[in-house]
């Protein structure tokens, strides 16, 4: 064994390791599963599955495993192990892919009120071209139903003027062009001539 | 020197501290910023986590805007929309595909000219630390600082090219040439939860439980950030987690806009420090600084 492995002699092998290499253009299977992920990843506690464990389920080609996982809600964008890998591995944005995919097969999120979240942080930029934090709050509280979570928190943020009681439109039609146009690129690409 | 300003969508509200120091310390330091017209949201932390392209193209969409004030740098204060800002340049320069697709979605074509700073970048600068350290007229020696830089601001070092990614010392060194003490601690880029407040805040609560035992075992009395989240976790959920840990931290959180404000003899008020939820206390209301002669107070 002289020859060092690099990216050129390494390919991905299952399907599920090309459908995370199209969304994201990172490769799982440059990982060595050293573990530097998992060891530095703040959230590891509270995740089914650590970081180092789904990038190798990935590559074998669990995909139910993956995309129907609590990891994948539950990572909190941070990159420690993006920054860390040794092979350049870009685990945040396997993350970020994972998610995708899951929505775009139907799968029930693991952790739904995340995607909720995501959700209604979304729906509010789109409407008003800016996050209205305040409303955004009132349509996560619509869609998951837990009405008195943080009640006392905002108003006491209120009080202190750190909510804004009404939103603005200040560039909420640019913001509705972006979103219609991203969908129609998006669209274009799913159904290549 | 003057910079188109991005303030975010935080800025504008919960971080609205930050908007107001950041205002009131910028013009004593001669810099100038110019708020972008009809900026919108950069999409941060949700967007990426549904596509790639939108997350992209909300940031160029406000780079493109700063093009057209013919503005060659943009300062953005807010740690998230500095990460979305400096991945929608990056992206678009670095994956020519990409680019074409980003270019597609937003109003003009995005030329690629401008350069994204985060203010500490402007501050940290050798010049302008002397200046710094001139206009620092008050004495804020009873505070003992960590430099709380959270984990957006230098992450990926790829993209984000800020300081060293694992042990950042620009924050540290313009609170430093405000003549504040700050402290040495480990935890400088962890991870405070982020955008889980709302959602998982038990992953929150965990974290920032984490960071203020460091900062307490460090022997610090306050903690300086520069991200509307990270303040928004420490200071906002700060007095739930002392109730559900039957422990006392009473560690204010300043942007460090505010404590370099403080330094320099700004009114509290106008600094936002009133909006905090754990209330500073006697640890500012500063005092002119006592003569280079007097001796300095004896460590505690
Ligand atoms: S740090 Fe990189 S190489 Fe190591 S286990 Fe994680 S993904 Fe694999
Ligand atoms: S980005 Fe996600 S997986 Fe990676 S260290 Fe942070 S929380 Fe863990």
């Amino acid at each position: 064994m002289t020859q060092a492995a690099t990216a050129e002699t390494i390919t991905p092998t299952s399907g599920f390791a090309y459908s995370i290499l199209g969304e994201s253009g990172v490769d799982v299977n440059l990982c060595y599963q050293c573990g530097k992920c998992a060891a530095g990843c703040p959230v590891a506690y509270a995740m089914d599955y650590p970081p180092a464990q789904l990038i190798h389920a990935a590559r074998l080609g669990l995909d139910e495993l993956v995309l129907g996982s609590r990891t994948i809600w539950l990572c909190a964008a941070c990159e420690t192990c993006t920054t860390r890998c040794p092979q350049d591995v870009d685990i945040a944005k396997v993350m970020d892919a994972a998610k995708i995919l899951a929505v775009d097969r139907g799968i029930n999120p693991a952790v739904g009120e995340v995607r909720s979240f995501h959700k209604a942080a979304l729906a509010s930029i789109r409407r008003f071209g800016r996050m209205w934090e305040a409303g955004m709050v009132l349509s996560l509280k619509l869609r998951t139903g837990n009405y008195f979570k943080d009640m006392e928190l905002g108003s006491r943020m209120l009080r202190k003027g750190k909510l804004k009681l009404l939103p603005t439109f200040a560039g909420s039609r640019r913001a509705r062009r972006i979103f219609s146009r991203v969908k129609k690129v998006e669209r274009e690409a799913d159904r290549p001539e | 020197m003057k910079y188109a300003y991005y303030p975010g969508c935080s800025l504008h509200s919960t971080g609205s501290e930050f908007d107001l120091s950041l205002r009131s310390v910028s013009p004593l330091l001669g810099v100038e910023l110019e708020e972008v017209d009809d900026w919108i949201c950069c999409g941060s932390t949700s967007a990426h986590a549904v596509s790639e392209l939108l997350a992209l193209a909300l940031p160029v969409a406000n780079l493109c805007l700063v093009e057209a004030m013919e503005m060659g740098e943009v300062v953005v204060p807010c740690a998230s929309c500095f990460r979305r800002m400096k991945a929608g340049h990056h992206e678009s320069a670095t994956r020519p595909e990409m680019r074409e697709k980003i270019n597609r979605v937003v109003d003009r074509p995005y030329q690629g000219t401008v350069k994204v700073c985060h203010p500490l970048e402007v501050f940290a600068d050798e010049a302008m630390l002397a200046e710094i350290a001139v206009l620092a007229t008050e004495d804020l020696s009873r505070l003992e600082v960590v430099c709380y830089y959270g984990c957006l601001l230098t992450r990926p070092p790829k993209v984000m090219q800020f300081d060293r990614y694992e042990y950042p010392m620009s924050m540290d060194a313009v609170l430093r040439a405000a003549g504040i003490r700050t402290l040495d601690w480990d935890f400088k880029t962890m991870c405070c939860g982020a955008a889980f407040t709302l959602t998982e805040t038990d992953i929150v609560y965990k974290l920032c439980a984490d960071l203020l035992d460091e900062a307490q075992a460090v022997g610090a009395n306050a903690i300086a950030v520069a991200c509307p989240m990270c303040h928004a976790n420490l200071d906002t959920r700060q007095p739930e987690i002392e109730e559900r840990l039957k422990k006392s931290y009473q560690l204010p959180v300043f942007y460090f806009t505010q404590l370099m404000g403080l330094a320099m003899g700004i009114p509290a008020t106008e600094l936002g420090i009133g909006r905090h939820l754990v209330e500073p206390g006697s640890l500012i209301g500063g005092q002119p600084k006592q003569p280079a002669s007097a001796p300095a107070p004896a460590p505690a």
